[in-house]
């Protein structure tokens, strides 16, 4: 138990003091940021795929909605960009809420196709909807307003803006964690383990499903919203069925039974898209690719379930 | 009313090429238990290989022999890669692995002959437009669905008339069963995931005398696939095709009539059905779930 409060303090540590460690080794203040935006997008879906057992191959929908949710409340609505951000998230949450009871019965394939169905529909509005979202270009002309806090102005730039999205992806992460230890966590888990016991015991397992597929809709749509933000531009390929995939290969190859999985995940991810993309601008995908397939053939449960495996043998 | 026939007709072309999609995707799923997220980049591979060998060998040759290497190509993925996936219990896995082909396909296919789209040549016999009376044809087009349908037939023939056809039927209903009756089911898999990549293949071909040849013309088709496979039924044959010729009907007619949502129709048609009838038109119950 201690062993799991100090590898959550390290973590949390680490990503507190990232200008000091993260110039070593040729990273920016730009990549910190994205790689905790979709390490908190692939966690929303990890808490669908690694904790709920349901396969959601539309994640990106939500994380998507949270970006034009941002975006059109900063262009139409308000000046502040913490009320965008909660704009975004509702937006995206509002979206799982409502839609969660289309895809609560369903399982396995069906359950992924069907999320991939609702994704795939929110795209094609984006894409076409030129006058409100854009259109395929995309929505820009939004940007990230300075935080008035009572004493100080403080423009989001560099730093500030890490430190920021920081600040929400602790709020995330924390509060999937807080779920995840609270009897509605352990019922997630216990309807991934089996799911007909977990129906025997009386569990309304469609319920649990829905509660899952919302919160995850509304942490997708918090990641999204500061995607909007770092960009300053949303495009539709945010809600595409790739991006979507993107998730998966996150939350997977950094192990889905892991809660820091998906942060593992999108450290890789990211990098690889960052550094190999400088050298091999056009094969970087090929390196994700042969990644992931090494990752599913030989150690399906991830990098942190390799390291798992080896701390608990010895 | 010729608007409405012209991309009807075009519907049941594109929906076509969904059915001859989802027909090989079908046989995958249901004898190898594989989710091919990489049936789009055989697609692809089979067109771009016709594109490279139309200048020696003709298009009649390449019509052939691109579908026959994307065969090919299968039988060295699934020797190589999918065969670390049958043992798993969830099809989820081989979803996976073959997301991470498709990217790498994509990567290949764009390193090897550029991102700007490359035409197909098509035999100036079949471009020349054959009808203008009720609206514009071409014989390409007809020629288009002949071919699918012939196909499509082959195919059917194929696994009602022979023993090798049947085999794979058996092994559709019970893998196990057939494997302790003494056939060689490695084989038997091996087989059935090239021909699903040869047809794939066939369609890609088919397709490049239409479309302009990109490296990510499979990431459409292939969400569009699953789309008919799922509205048919999963491990049902003939529901892929019907769902297929659904979808690309139901595109065509809506673009007819409100082109804007002519993409997204498909989706709409899914959602619904699966809502309604979640196995499918056609689908048998307790596959994959």
């Amino acid at each position: 138990m201690s062993r799991r409060l100090y590898v959550n303090g390290a973590i949390w540590l680490a990503l507190l003091a990232v200008p000091l460690w993260l110039p070593l080794i040729g990273g920016y203040e730009a990549l910190a940021s994205r790689v905790l935006i979709y390490a908190l997008g692939a966690m929303a879906l990890n808490l669908l795929l690694g904790f709920t057992g349901c396969m959601s191959f539309g994640q990106a929908a939500y994380f998507g909605l949270g970006g034009y949710g941002t975006g059109l409340a900063l262009t139409h609505l308000t000046n502040s960009t913490v009320v965008a951000v909660i704009a975004g998230t509702i937006l995206g949450g509002a979206a799982g809420f409502v839609l969660g009871p289309l895809v609560m019965r369903r399982r396995g394939i069906y359950f992924a196709m069907i999320t991939v169905a609702i994704g795939q529909i929110f795209y094609f509005i984006a894409e076409r909807w030129n006058s409100f979202t854009g259109g395929e270009d995309g929505l820009a002309g939004f940007s990230r307003q300075p935080i008035h806090f009572g004493f100080a102005t403080v423009p989001l730039n560099g730093l500030a803006f890490y430190y920021f999205v920081l600040f929400f992806f602790a709020l995330g992460a924390g509060a999937i964690a807080v779920l995840l230890h609270s009897p509605l966590g352990h019922t997630f888990v216990a309807i991934r383990e089996n799911r007909r016991r977990a129906q025997f015991l009386g569990i309304h397992i469609e319920r649990y499903v829905w509660a899952s597929f919302a919160i995850a809709g509304v942490i997708a749509g918090l990641a999204g919203a500061l995607n909007a933000l770092q960009n300053n531009f949303i495009s539709p390929a945010n809600l595409y069925w790739v991006e979507s995939g993107n998730f998966v290969i996150m939350a997977v190859l950094g192990g889905m039974r892991n809660f820091w999985g998906p942060l593992v995940g999108a450290i890789i991810f990211i990098g690889i898209q960052d550094y190999v993309s400088s050298y091999f601008p056009n094969n970087w995908q090929t390196f994700i690719g042969g990644l992931f397939i090494v990752a599913v053939i030989f150690f399906p449960s991830g990098i942190l379930g390799i390291v798992r495996q080896r701390t608990t043998a010895a | 009313m010729e608007l409405l026939l012209f991309d009807g007709f075009n519907g049941l072309i594109q929906g076509a090429f969904y059915a001859l999609m989802a027909l090989g995707l079908s046989l995958i799923i249901s004898l190898n238990s594989i989710i091919n997220f990489a049936h789009g980049g055989f697609m692809v591979i089979g067109a771009y290989l016709a594109f490279t060998l139309e200048p020696y060998i003709g298009f009649w040759g390449a019509l052939f022999a691109g579908p026959i290497l994307a065969g090919f190509l299968g039988i060295l993925v699934e020797r190589t890669l999918i065969r670390y996936m049958y043992g798993r219990s969830d099809p989820v896995y081989s979803l996976l692995l073959t997301f991470g082909l498709a990217l790498i396909i994509e990567d290949v296919v764009r390193s090897i002959w550029g991102a700007q789209g490359v035409p197909f040549v098509i035999p100036g016999a079949l471009g020349s437009p054959v009808s203008t009376v009720y609206f514009f044809l071409t014989g390409y087009r007809l020629f288009v669905i002949a071919a699918i349908a012939l196909a499509a037939g082959a195919l059917f023939a194929f696994l009602r008339l022979s023993r090798f056809g049947i085999r794979i039927r058996a092994g559709i209903l019970d893998l196990e069963t057939v494997s302790a009756l003494g056939v060689n089911v490695y084989l038997l898999r091996s087989v059935n995931f090239a021909i699903g990549t040869l047809l794939a293949g066939f369609a890609g071909v088919l397709a490049a005398g239409i479309l302009e040849l990109v490296p990510t013309m499979g990431n459409d088709v292939i969400m569009a696939t699953f789309v008919a496979i799922v509205v048919g039924g999963l491990g049902s044959l003939f529901g892929s095709v019907l769902g297929g010729l659904l979808i690309g009907l139901a595109a065509g007619v809506t673009s007819a009539y409100y082109p804007v949502a002519s993409d997204v129709v498909i989706y709409i048609i899914m959602a619904v059905v699966l809502i309604v009838r979640p196995r499918g038109l056609l689908g048998q119950e307790g596959l994959f779930e």
